[in-house]
């Protein structure tokens, strides 16, 4: 095994090890932060039945996004279910045997990322054509695009283009798995591609990358409309009330 | 238009168009600072403190451990734009600081620096800022151009609302001593005279007095405004701008017609005088639930067994979303009943009851269009079913009048537009802003007056009338074009016994 894989191998699972710690830290922190008041935007579901129906819609149809701006909506849903597409279709290289429903999704997961990389292109487009956009947007955002970009054209070209030895791949990270490591081929376009992946897992907890966790525990959202029928308090206002009340 | 103002009134176009952003045209805008004498009293510092920094840094930090909306919205925005047109603040003044994110961002670029890894160690790549003297006078300045209306909250993917940033920095304000004069001076008041405009008992009963030989003037029916009248069934909370100001007045009267025709036992608490509750608008839970508590200590003193909330918008905000959470439980009152009750929902189940007469041709003067207050609009409900806070005032209309319009889709129900004078924002130090935070809904009212010769807006919130009935003139329109939703029940509803019913038989009858 050459040195340049064993470096590939560790910066996996520093990089595995960063993604999974970092989000199950921030997303202790976002369930155990309270929520002392009820707050949903209204109007909004009365029943546990009808918020979950309310994030189902929101997750995989950006429902609020679709009333406020159809270009967003349509460049953010094809980048986001594009990259959905994509990452599954990635299983191929995890599982062996492969899954029959990744193995049916290869072919849509291909072209997918066309997909994806085309609603980057539209966001990003956004981001410098509206003045308004791009007053909100600092160097860290534009960096967060250009690597989703460079993640979809470097796995482009391998998929499409120049090919890559992606039984040896498959080798690799399966040997990272079952902790038997396996020498990647050295092919520049894929060391790119797998850096820039490792990069992106490496930055998620601690950019706005958040807003994937945070969607699940806005209380705008999450929230049934029913304070009047239930008493909702949280632990420090209990205090508060048995303190002084 | 009265007086010639200090600033350009913007021009109402014919169709919504989302302006160009021009830097700071409302950088010189910012309300009087609270003196000690309206700080100290709610428990913040008189004058800003000397290390005001670590103060402000360390109490961040307390609010992103209590909220979590607070925790999860600074986190979550990945600037995607979706909310920058969506803020009326922004579309009447075109200061970028006014869209939602960019307000956001005045509190969140301080957030990043202390407390995030990225703001700690590359502050350049990420826009965040250390906590100057310049960027306090920002959130000074922005935080009050924000009246907490909850629209872009409606139209973020995230559902980020901008009113909990504002609240959570307005918070930080005031605990390291700069608080806003309005805002404070007003919870001051609600506590040592009872009401927000500080009208102590003796006048407060002098003026109902004079309401009830009016009504019995115009009727010819003895209709009664009681007071602190203990053993009565329904305590009736409502804002103090109904005991005195135009239009509001009117829809007391209508609540008390309401009331008293459907047989009802009611009064008014001097003890709470006021259904507003600014404690929300400066953030702080303890004041809020002060000012809450009140509510509760009348219920009990009195022995009612429900409680009915007059035309106010964030008041029912925090009494439907809040006032169980505050005050509660309230397992001494009528299970019955929901706790509390809007008056519009009071009205609309006598109405469906078909326990009041309502002679619709009374208003046949005035054409309708309905401005849904924020508040109720995005943060409550009435009745049962979700949107009930939309359909049931219009059906209050619908049944009191003839002739309804509503405004633009994109303008009304949960896409309404603020008035632009909620959030603590009603005051005279911020004209310029309000006259130009209206901008949207006069745009609107434009259309439907030339459309269907709209000629009369109402509205069920006391901040949203006394907005409207200032900056209604700035743009060509009369102060007396905003009513109340209650004025319309009270011109229509034909009182049993009434001067109204003997004519109405009269006509009947030939």
């Amino acid at each position: 095994m050459d040195a340049a894989s064993l470096a590939l191998t560790f910066l996996y699972y520093g990089a595995t090890l960063v993604l999974v710690l970092g989000l199950a830290l921030r997303i202790r922190r976002y369930a155990t932060v309270p929520a002392p008041l009820k707050i949903p935007t209204t109007p909004a579901p009365i029943s546990r039945t009808g918020v979950v129906l309310r994030m189902i819609r929101e997750l995989t149809l950006f429902e609020s996004l679709f009333k406020s701006n159809k270009w967003i909506w349509l460049f953010g849903w094809m980048f986001h279910f594009g990259l959905l597409l994509v990452l599954l279709r990635h299983l191929r290289y995890f599982t062996d045997p492969v899954w029959g429903w990744v193995a049916f999704l290869q072919p849509y997961g291909k072209y997918a990322s066309l997909m994806m990389v085309i609603g980057l292109l539209g966001l990003w487009f956004r981001r410098l054509a509206v003045d308004r956009v791009r007053y909100i947007s600092a160097l860290s955002d534009h960096l967060m695009l250009a690597l989703l970009i460079a993640i979809g054209v470097t796995g482009i070209a391998m998929t499409f283009a120049v090919g890559t030895d992606v039984v040896a791949v498959k080798a690799f990270f399966l040997g990272l798995m079952w902790f038997d490591w396996q020498t990647l081929p050295s092919d520049p376009l894929l060391y790119s591609h797998l850096i820039l992946v490792a990069l992106l897992m490496l930055v998620f907890p601690f950019s706005k990358l958040l807003h994937a966790p945070g969607m699940f525990f806005s209380p705008t959202r999450n929230q049934a409309d029913n304070p009047r029928e239930h008493r909702h308090v949280s632990a420090w206002a209990l205090k508060l009330e048995k303190g002084n009340g | 238009m009265a007086e010639q103002p200090a600033f350009d009134v913007p021009e109402l176009k014919p169709y919504p168009v989302i302006p160009k952003l021009v830097e700071d045209t409302m950088a010189h805008s910012q309300p009087f600072v609270a003196k000690s004498d309206f700080q100290e009293p709610l428990g913040f510092p008189g004058e800003r403190v000397d290390d005001w920094q670590d103060v402000a840094i360390k109490k961040m930090g307390e609010l992103t451990d209590r909220y979590r909306s607070l925790q999860v919205f600074l986190d979550s925005c990945v600037k995607c734009g979706a909310c920058t047109d969506k803020c009326h603040y922004y579309l009447g003044t075109t200061d970028p600081k006014n869209m939602p994110v960019a307000r956001q961002d005045l509190f969140r670029k301080v957030y990043r620096r202390y407390y995030t890894f990225a703001g700690k160690y590359m502050p350049w790549l990420v826009d965040a800022e250390d906590l100057t003297e310049e960027v306090l006078d920002d959130w000074y300045k922005y935080f009050h151009q924000c009246s907490q209306c909850r629209r872009c909250s409606v139209y973020c993917p995230y559902g980020i609302d901008t009113a909990e940033i504002s609240m959570a920095a307005r918070e930080v304000m005031d605990s390291i001593g700069k608080g806003q004069k309005y805002c404070n001076e007003i919870i001051g008041k609600v506590h040592t005279i009872g009401n927000n405009l500080g009208l102590p008992e003796p006048a407060l009963l002098d003026t109902l007095e004079g309401l009830e030989e009016e009504v019995e003037e115009d009727t010819g029916v003895a209709v009664k405004f009681p007071l602190d009248q203990k053993g009565a069934d329904i305590l009736l909370v409502t804002p103090s701008a109904d005991f005195f100001a135009e239009p509001h007045v009117d829809g007391l009267i209508g609540y008390a017609k309401v009331l008293h025709e459907a047989g009802l036992s009611w009064t008014l608490s001097s003890h709470a005088s006021e259904a507003a509750n600014f404690g929300m608008f400066i953030g702080s839970y303890e004041n809020m639930r002060k000012v809450a508590l009140r509510i509760r200590e009348a219920a009990l003193d009195l022995g009612v067994k429900r409680i009915v909330f007059g035309e106010c918008g964030h008041a029912w905000r925090v009494a439907y979303s809040f006032l169980n959470t505050l005050a509660g439980p309230f397992d001494f009152l009528d299970p019955r009943y929901p706790v509390p009750q809007h008056i519009c929902e009071v009205t609309h189940g006598l109405i469906q009851e078909g326990r009041l007469r309502l002679d619709k041709s009374q208003n046949d003067g005035m054409v309708l269009t309905y401005h849904d207050s924020c508040n109720v609009a995005r943060a409550s409900r009435m009745g049962d079913i979700p949107g009930g806070q939309f359909e049931i005032p219009r059906a209050i209309i619908r049944a009191s009048c003839n002739h309804f319009y509503d405004m633009p889709a994109d303008t009304v129900r949960e896409a309404t537009y603020c008035c632009g004078g909620g959030g603590g924002l009603l005051t005279d130090d911020l004209i310029e802003l309000r006259v130009k935070g209206a901008l949207p809904r006069m745009e609107a009212l434009q259309q439907v007056v030339e459309d269907h010769g709209v000629t009369h807006m109402a509205a069920i919130c006391a901040i949203c009338k006394s907005q409207f009935a200032k900056v209604l003139t700035y743009y060509g329109f009369q102060m007396d074009q905003i009513v109340s939703v209650h004025q319309l029940v009270s011109n229509a509803i034909i009182l049993t016994g009434s001067e109204q019913e003997k004519e109405a038989e009269l006509s009947e009858a030939a």
